[in-house]
């Protein structure tokens, strides 16, 4: 199948591909949070009970919260990107500007929100 | 500028194009239908009091289990049978685009034929029962 990796892990490792590459593996990271909260969540409110809590609980923490939200926010705004250079590829060459672009919209959105998880989560 | 190599027909368009395709635009109709939630919510009475977690609340999945602790003057507008397709719509736009990335995700691991279509089996379970789940929370 052609499917061979011809770099090892470590060399991975070293690939230097800035911006572009920090938002393809924060993408993924925040789809696999934003896949597990939803299956925690679905699952919880099907079954309910003393299993339902448990699963309440987890997602209830800020810890848990301040996470989820960077996954959801960033996955959100990324995919947005993602999309309108997609669907318009004349704006392609902008990828790097339109990557400080969405950092510009992402970091203030989730420093306030972060302070307000985490002011909550401490009040109680 | 950027230019394609291949012009649009001689591209082909098989079944991972189309699901690349498929990925964008289910993003544009999720967001789509997180504005229709939150402008419902705002057409409802919900104009004072409004924090992130409420609108969030509206605009991600916006049914009456959902929306009952939110800043909403009358709950019952939200069984209407409108806010039961949008959340039902929602639902089969996010789990088949979910469940797509997975895949995707999981492609780029596992290099071996029976490795991708134990992957696929799986995924597909997964899809059924999350579409079948989340649609009965929705309509009971």
């Amino acid at each position: 199948m052609g499917l061979s990796r011809n770099v090892n892990l470590a060399a991975g490792l070293r690939y230097k591909g800035q911006g572009p590459m920090l938002t393809f593996v924060l993408h993924r990271i925040g789809g696999l949070g934003i896949a597990l909260f939803v299956g925690i969540h679905l699952l919880s409110s099907y079954f309910g009970g003393t299993v339902g809590q448990a699963a309440n609980a987890i997602y209830e923490s800020w810890s848990f919260q301040l996470v989820i939200f960077f996954c959801a926010l960033f996955h959100a705004i990324n995919g947005l990107r993602i999309t309108i250079l997609d669907l318009w590829p004349k704006l392609i060459p902008f990828q790097r500007e339109a990557i400080w672009v969405e950092w510009a919209v992402f970091i203030p959105i989730y420093a306030i929100a972060a302070w307000i998880i985490v002011n909550n989560g401490i009040a109680g | 500028m950027a230019k394609r190599t291949l012009p649009l027909n001689k591209r082909g368009f098989n079944f991972e194009s189309q699901m690349w395709i498929f990925t964008r635009l289910s993003a544009l109709g999720m967001y789509l239908f997180i504005l229709i939630g939150i402008i419902g919510a705002l057409v409802m009475g919900a104009r004072t009091q409004m924090n992130m977690a409420d609108v969030i609340r509206w605009g991600i999945m916006p049914q009456i289990s959902h929306v009952v602790n939110t800043n909403v003057t009358d709950t019952v507008l939200w069984e209407s049978i409108l806010w039961k397709l949008t959340g039902s719509a929602l639902v089969l736009l996010a789990v088949s685009h979910g469940v797509h990335g997975l895949v995707v995700i999981a492609d780029d691991y596992i290099a071996s034929k029976l490795g991708r279509q134990i992957v696929r089996l799986i995924s597909m379970v997964a899809m059924a029962s999350f579409t079948f789940i989340a649609l009965y929370i929705v309509w009971k």
